[in-house]
Parts: C-alpha cells; sequence; structure tokens
C-alpha cells in the first residue's frame, strides 16, 4: 500500500536535504544568539527607552550654521577624497590580481576542459594574497598608518587601499568566471593572447557587474572612511567624534543626514551607470 | 596539403574512446563535409583540427606543423591561421558587430593595438569589408544582441573572414538555423571559400546541405571514416549503412567535450 503510494506521487527527492540544512543552520545560528547576548527585550525597557529619548531630543534641531556648514563641506570632500583615492589605489592591485587568480583565462583549460593543477597551484598564491589583503580590517590598519604617517587622511587612504583590494580582486575574479566563457574561449582557440580575450570576451559581458559592485564598494568606503575618522584620520568620521564627545546633538545630526546624502548619490550613480551599460 | 591525419585516435578523459585509426588528408583550397550519425566524432574530429584537442595516438598535422609538439607562442600562431565558426556564435550580446569582427584578429594584433581598438575600432574599413559579402555591412555599429540568429551566425563568419585563417572549420554552423536560412548561408560559406581558396571543412547534420554545397564528404561512424568520397559518388547504400539502425540504438554516447566542459562550469559555481 504504502510502496505504491510512493510510486504513484513520488516524493521531491531534494526535500529532505532541504529541511535538513535549514535545520543545521537554525542549530548553528541559536549558539550566536546566545554567545551575543542577543535580548530584545532590553530595548523596550522604560529605562532605556528614556535614554534614548534625552539622547535623540539633543539631535534637533539640526545645525545648519554657516561655520559649521564650511566645516562640514570640508570634511565631507576630504571623506570622499579619502574614499576614492583609497579605492583608486586599491584597483591598481585588485585587477591585476585578480587577473592572475581567476581560472576564466586558462588556456590549459582549452584542451582538457579544466585548468592543468600546476597552474592552479600557482593562481593559489595569488588567492592567498587577496585573502591576506582582506583579512585584517581597515580599521586596524588604520591605526597602524596613523602611528606610522601621522594623523591625517593619508593612513586612511593607505587602509581602504589595502582592505578593498583583497575585496575587490576576489569578487572580480569570480564575476569574471560567472559570465559566458565561450566569447573568451573562442578567443583564445583563435590564438588571441590572454588579456586580449579577456577585454574582448569577459569584459563586454561582466562590465555592468563590475561596475556596480565597484561603486558600491565605493560607497563602503565613504563609511569606512568615516569610521577611520574615529581613530584620527581626519574627515567626516573625525568631526562626528569630535561632536558626539562634545554632546553637540544638532551637528551629529547634520552629519548623519550628510552621509544619508552621499550613500543615496552613490546609489543614483550606480544605477544610472547600470542602465547605461545595460 | 593543409591537413593530413595518421592513424589518429583519440580518447577522452573519461575512456570514451571517440575516434580511432582516422586517415584523412585535405589539401588546400579544398570543401570537406563531414556527416555521420550523433556521437559519431564529427564534433571531436573538428576540435582536434581546431587544436582544441590533442590526439592521443597518431599524428596530425595542420598548416605544415604538428600542433602535439607545439607550446605558448607558436601554438597561438598556429591558431590564429585557424578558424572556428561555431555552432552558436560565441559573441558577447553587448559588444558591437565591428568590434566583434575585430576580434578575429586579435592573434595577429599586439596587445595595444587591441586595446586601443576597443575604445576606437582601428580598421572599421576592414571589418566593413568582411560584412559585406554577408549583406551585413550596414549592421556595423549595431550591438550584437540586437542580430537574430541568422544575423550573428554570418557575423561569426564575418569574423572568421576578417581573421584571414588558412583553415575554416564549421562545427555544425547551421544547425540551429530554418532551413531556407540554412541553405542560403551554408551556400554563402562553401561560395566563399571557393572563391578565396581556403580549405573549409564543415560537420554537418543534414545529408542533403553537405551533397549540394561541398564536392567532398566524409562519412563518420562510431569514430571511424566509413566512407570519403566525391559529393557525387555518395550513394544511398552509403547513407543507409552511416544511418543504419541509429533510431533503434539504445546507448546514448557520452558528451563531446565541448559540452562537458561547459557543464562543469556550472557545479563549480554552486559550491
Amino acid at each position: 500500500m504504502h510502496l505504491s503510494r510512493a510510486k504513484a506521487d513520488p516524493r521531491d527527492p531534494a526535500a529532505l536535504p532541504r529541511l535538513l540544512l535549514t535545520v543545521l543552520a537554525i542549530v548553528l545560528l541559536w549558539p550566536g544568539l546566545v554567545l551575543t547576548e542577543f535580548k530584545p527585550a532590553t530595548l523596550v525597557e522604560s529605562r532605556n527607552l528614556d535614554v534614548f529619548a534625552r539622547f535623540l531630543a539633543g539631535f534637533w534641531p539640526p545645525d545648519l550654521s554657516s561655520d559649521f556648514l564650511r566645516l562640514l563641506g570640508r570634511a565631507t570632500l576630504e571623506t570622499l577624497a579619502m574614499a576614492t583615492a583609497g579605492l583608486a589605489l586599491a584597483l591598481l592591485l585588485a585587477v591585476p590580481l585578480s587577473l592572475l587568480c581567476s581560472r576564466a583565462l586558462s588556456v590549459s583549460a582549452l584542451l582538457t576542459g579544466r585548468p592543468a593543477w600546476l597552474a592552479d597551484m600557482l593562481r593559489y598564491p595569488a588567492r592567498l594574497l587577496l585573502i591576506l589583503l582582506r583579512s585584517i580590517p581597515e580599521i586596524v590598519w588604520a591605526l597602524l598608518f596613523v602611528r606610522a604617517v601621522g594623523l591625517g587622511p593619508t593612513a586612511g587612504v593607505l587602509a581602504i587601499a589595502i582592505t578593498y583590494s583583497g575585496m575587490l580582486g576576489k569578487v572580480y575574479a569570480e564575476i569574471y568566471e560567472s559570465v559566458d566563457q565561450r566569447p573568451a574561449r573562442a578567443l583564445l582557440q583563435a590564438g588571441s593572447s590572454r588579456l586580449a580575450a579577456f577585454c574582448y570576451g569577459i569584459l563586454p559581458t561582466a562590465a555592468q557587474e563590475l561596475t556596480s559592485y565597484t561603486l558600491y564598494r565605493w560607497e563602503c568606503a565613504v563609511r569606512a572612511s568615516v569610521i577611520m575618522g574615529f581613530v584620527g584620520a581626519g574627515g567626516l568620521g573625525q568631526m562626528i567624534d569630535l561632536s558626539i564627545r562634545m554632546f553637540a546633538g544638532g551637528e551629529v545630526v547634520t552629519i548623519l543626514l550628510t552621509f544619508l546624502l552621499l550613500v543615496l548619490a552613490a546609489d543614483q550613480l550606480s544605477s544610472l551607470l547600470r542602465r547605461r551599460l545595460a | 596539403m593543409s591537413i593530413r591525419l595518421d592513424g589518429v585516435g583519440l580518447t577522452h578523459a573519461n575512456g570514451y574512446q571517440a575516434l580511432q585509426q582516422i586517415d584523412l588528408s585535405i589539401v588546400s583550397g579544398e570543401r570537406v563535409a563531414i556527416i555521420g550519425p550523433s556521437g559519431a566524432g564529427k564534433t571531436s574530429l573538428l576540435r582536434l583540427l581546431g587544436t582544441g584537442l590533442m590526439p592521443s595516438a597518431g599524428q596530425l598535422q595542420l598548416l605544415g606543423e604538428q600542433p602535439a609538439t607545439l607550446r605558448g607562442r607558436a601554438l597561438r600562431r598556429l591558431r590564429a591561421r585557424i578558424g572556428l565558426i561555431h555552432q552558436s556564435p560565441p559573441l558577447p550580446p553587448r559588444q558591437r558587430v565591428v568590434t566583434a569582427v575585430l576580434a578575429g584578429r586579435l592573434g595577429q594584433w599586439s596587445l595595444l593595438r587591441a586595446l586601443v581598438s576597443l575604445c576606437y575600432p582601428l580598421d572599421a574599413a576592414g571589418a566593413r569589408a568582411a560584412l559585406e559579402p554577408l549583406d551585413l555591412e550596414d549592421k556595423l555599429f549595431t550591438r550584437c544582441d540586437q542580430l537574430s540568429g541568422g544575423q550573428l551566425q554570418r557575423v561569426g563568419i564575418a569574423r572568421v573572414l576578417y581573421q584571414q585563417a588558412d583553415l575554416l572549420l564549421a562545427d555544425e554552423p547551421v544547425s540551429a538555423m530554418d532551413p531556407v536560412l540554412a541553405e542560403h548561408t551554408l551556400g554563402l560559406l562553401s561560395q566563399l571559400a571557393e572563391r578565396r581558396k581556403l580549405t573549409l571543412v564543415a560537420s554537418l547534420h543534414a545529408v542533403d546541405l553537405a551533397l549540394r554545397h561541398f564536392p567532398r564528404v566524409i562519412g563518420l561512424r562510431d569514430g571511424r571514416v566509413l566512407f570519403d568520397l566525391p559529393a557525387a559518388e555518395v550513394s544511398q547504400t552509403h547513407l543507409a549503412q552511416l544511418y543504419v539502425n541509429d533510431s533503434l540504438t539504445g546507448h546514448t554516447p557520452p558528451l563531446p567535450s565541448a559540452e562537458s566542459a561547459q557543464a562543469e562550469q556550472a557545479p563549480r559555481r554552486c559550491t
């Protein structure tokens, strides 16, 4: 009876693995919540709510005095410059490394369908370097460089350049591998060099995703440069640090609104470029 | 002598014997069609001729070179002389036709020239000249994703013409087209090869197309050459022998490596 029923209506063979994976995910996540002492109830305790209310009350109205705005403008430019310069330096390192460690341009894969193991071994150091670059958080690099090159945006630029080259390189390499490989393979098959095959075969398809990811990283770099301001790397971060210390809530809120505008602008730019490249 | 195979055999990595004991010579300027049932080894033979695979037995000579002995730059130089026309033209959808055609000569250009040409097409006139016999010269600055399948295939042919290859290989060039378009495109390809004295080797599903457009036809079955005759001498008996029991055989041959290389791409991405 049971057998014949199973025959008539076969169960989805993927159902059990999916269920097990879900259970596994919950089992793994639960200790995380316990470990971080995550208790949402503390948020709505009346004492804590009171603290919040007093803190937020100081935030209004935003400080719009011309002196402060002039300072803010300067700090914003500094932050933008830090993020952009850091990202540009990161690209210098990320692009060659991503090309080195991507399997998309393997010539030996033409013959056997998969890259030769020796070439894979050579790709590994590049991959390792990318891991090394991004494994140390930018804030640690910033602390290090603030000591080495002194207070100021230079430390932030270097910190962003190092960490972000690791992130960009890794994701770029994966993007190259995720697009259709046939155009590049056909070009390699016709005797093209790898770099030319990359530019003519992979770049046209990957351009949109690469641009969008790079812009997203730029947005992240803006935020990161703000955080690094707290450790003395200049820009908006240093400013918000000072304002918080002086309990100048109006200033803090103006700076936060500036962040909002910056991220909004980055988002608009990203969608504009995506549409252009579509 | 354009192509010469002496006792060539090919065993895929999974142990499947795709080709055995192939003796073949094709002189330069010849136009040859390869026909045979699925799994007969047509694609494997073409990939062998395109240096996409190396023979596991015997000797293969291409354009006076032995690809199996070549490495690096020399192999690239040989590859630049062989033009491959794919079943579905591998053109990036966002690329413009002019760039796609100019990409044909990447094997001959310096990297600098290739990069400059990517920003500003340096030889648009050359690309136009390659597109002209294919009635596509007005599509020079159109993006590839705005072309129909038949037009794309002709862009693929234009690229190979622009490449100025000595040997043209076409793997099922018209199998994705309707009969009228297939007839037209194959006729065009054959004509162009004849006019420019290019060696053309094409694998085809459709026997009538092969007999109509190619002076020489090779029948391939189970990895062996069953017949190798002028088109006029290919008889019904030959064809019956070539396709005998084709619909009845239960065994499905393993995928040719081209597809399996593509297929193994997917799971790797998921992990």
